[in-house]
């Protein structure tokens, strides 16, 4: 098999124990150009611990981890800031890469808190703080974004519109994706491959298949599956206005 | 006019101002003033052993202070002991093995007031060229490490995931912040230099919205300090660098003045 030069990152068999304690184990995956990996699992599960070990985050682990990218964009699950430091949304946005004022106020339009721009941090919601998060991590043009539970705290309608713009800037940007998230409905529809944990791989593939899997359904329970087979559903066919079904 | 030995406090104290300022928004910003005081305390070892040996006094504290920094490192991994625990141990303990080793030294004449205060008669022109040249030094390192360092400090696992090698950067801070110690020992004394880096540093947050802004205001303060510091010194017959520390803590008073105004505003 040759190399596949879409391949940003790769994990192989990869696992980390502290105090002797496995915090994930023999995880395999990879996240390639212009797709969208997506961890499923129940708390606890490992999900960030799999995503901070592809970043490179945690250095003593099992297995292999395989970075062909170094423009990678990060979104944490949690953010501790110390406030000692003063710093403006604007400030923050620049933290790991300078970038010229259009390229912040194009991001953070995006994300659509472009009116936050020069107010301190501290000053934000949740919410408001998590968009930043997400515009800074897209501002920099990454081939490798991360997000973990990028719309934690956003608004319902803010949630369909970013995750929407999730997956539009995964088309723009050609880079893949290495996501975490609790809603099932997005991942099922928006994801190319789909990675179930629970301190290890339960199950993995399309969404489709992870849905049909016995050891998914264990986990989440039936009514979880049934999520992505009304979704299949409703995309097998259409509703005319005159009330009719017509298949496609 | 002036004598040449006040000028030439002026010139090392304004150097050594250029220096704090930065590096003093990273101790307050990563929360290291006991370490820079451990760092300091451990400067006294190095004055000793620099007399013993007849070394240069600068270099020397160098060493030991790196040294220290390296063995708390070492110790914070292998034992169970919190942070500061270590750090007062180091810090107490080697402030004491200093003293002990003064004691042993009857054949030197120790100003000790002098090296735990600081003493600008001492100030020499060598000593002039050890505080620009390092301090530039530096301050140019601190600009090459600027970007690791700050996004670290900000969140550490954003600047590692990104690529941007945070350990590094500590590692050369540390660094750093044995030799600001080292080059300014002379003009403050080892139990103030920690004041010298964290007041005007503190001031400047006071009165600063941004990053940029407060390392500008940390640098103006400490500027401010040590001229004001310096004349009252001359003036009163005062030790410089509590007269120095005590110019900074005016500063500082007068910038909680406009915390007092901004959140009157707010409400």
């Amino acid at each position: 098999m040759s190399l596949n030069q879409n391949i940003l990152v790769k994990l192989d068999n990869v696992g980390i124990s502290i105090n002797d304690k496995w915090l994930v184990k023999g995880v395999s995956l990879q996240v390639e150009k212009n797709k969208i990996v997506t961890l499923i699992g129940p708390n606890g599960s490992g999900k960030s611990t799999t995503a901070k070990i592809a970043l490179g985050i945690y250095k003593k682990i099992q297995g292999k981890v395989e970075k062909y990218t170094n423009k990678v964009g990060y979104v944490p699950q949690k953010i501790s800031i110390d406030w000692t430091l003063p710093l403006r949304v604007k400030d923050f946005m620049t933290l790991t890469e300078s970038l010229d004022n259009e390229t912040i106020t194009e991001a953070l339009s995006l994300t659509g808190v472009i009116h936050l721009k020069e107010k301190n941090l501290s000053d934000l919601s949740g919410g408001e703080f998590q968009r930043v998060l997400l515009a800074r991590a897209i501002s920099k043009k990454p081939e490798l974004l991360v997000l973990d539970e990028p719309v934690q705290g956003v608004d319902f309608t803010g949630e369909i519109a970013l995750y929407e713009l999730i997956k539009k800037i995964c088309d723009e940007l050609n880079c893949g994706i290495l996501l975490i998230s609790h809603d099932l409905h997005t991942v099922m529809t928006a994801t190319d491959h789909v990675v179930c944990l629970n301190g290890h791989v339960c199950c993995s593939g399309s969404p489709m298949d992870v849905a049909k899997n016995n050891e998914y359904k264990a986990l989440f329970g039936e009514q979880a599956s049934q999520i992505l087979t009304r979704y299949e559903h409703r995309h097998d066919h259409i509703h005319t206005e005159e009330g009719e079904i017509k298949k496609n | 006019m002036f004598d040449d030995f006040f000028i030439r406090a002026l010139v090392a104290g304004i150097g050594v101002a250029f220096v704090t300022g930065p590096l003093g928004c990273f101790v307050i910003w990563r929360r290291l003033s006991y370490f820079g005081d451990t760092l300091a305390h451990s400067a006294l070892l190095g004055v000793t052993l620099a007399f013993t040996m007849e070394f240069n006094i600068a270099l020397s504290v160098f060493i030991i202070s790196s040294l220290i920094a390296l063995i708390l490192i070492q110790l914070q991994k292998k034992t169970n002991l919190p942070g500061d625990a270590l750090l007062g141990l180091l810090a107490h303990s080697s402030l004491a093995v200093g003293l002990v080793v003064i004691g042993f030294l009857t054949f030197i004449r120790f100003d000790i007031m002098g090296l735990l205060f600081g003493d600008i008669l001492a100030v020499t022109v060598d000593d002039l060229t050890i505080i620009w040249v390092g301090g530039i030094l530096i301050l140019l390192i601190l600009k090459i490490i600027w970007k690791p360092l700050f996004a670290s400090t900000v969140n550490y696992e954003l600047a590692e995931a990104e690529g941007l090698n945070p350990d590094k950067a500590k590692a050369i801070f540390t660094i750093l912040m044995a030799a600001i110690i080292a080059i300014s020992i002379k003009m403050v004394g080892l139990l103030l230099i920690t004041g010298m880096l964290i007041i005007p540093a503190a001031m400047a947050r006071n009165i600063s919205d941004s990053p940029q802004k407060m390392v500008i205001f940390s640098i103006i303060g400490g500027l401010l300090s040590v001229v004001i510091g310096l004349f009252s010194s001359l003036e009163f017959n005062t030790p410089s660098g509590p007269s120095i520390i005590a110019a900074a803590l005016l500063l500082f008073i007068i910038s909680l003045l406009n915390i007092k105004q901004s959140i009157k505003l707010k409400n």
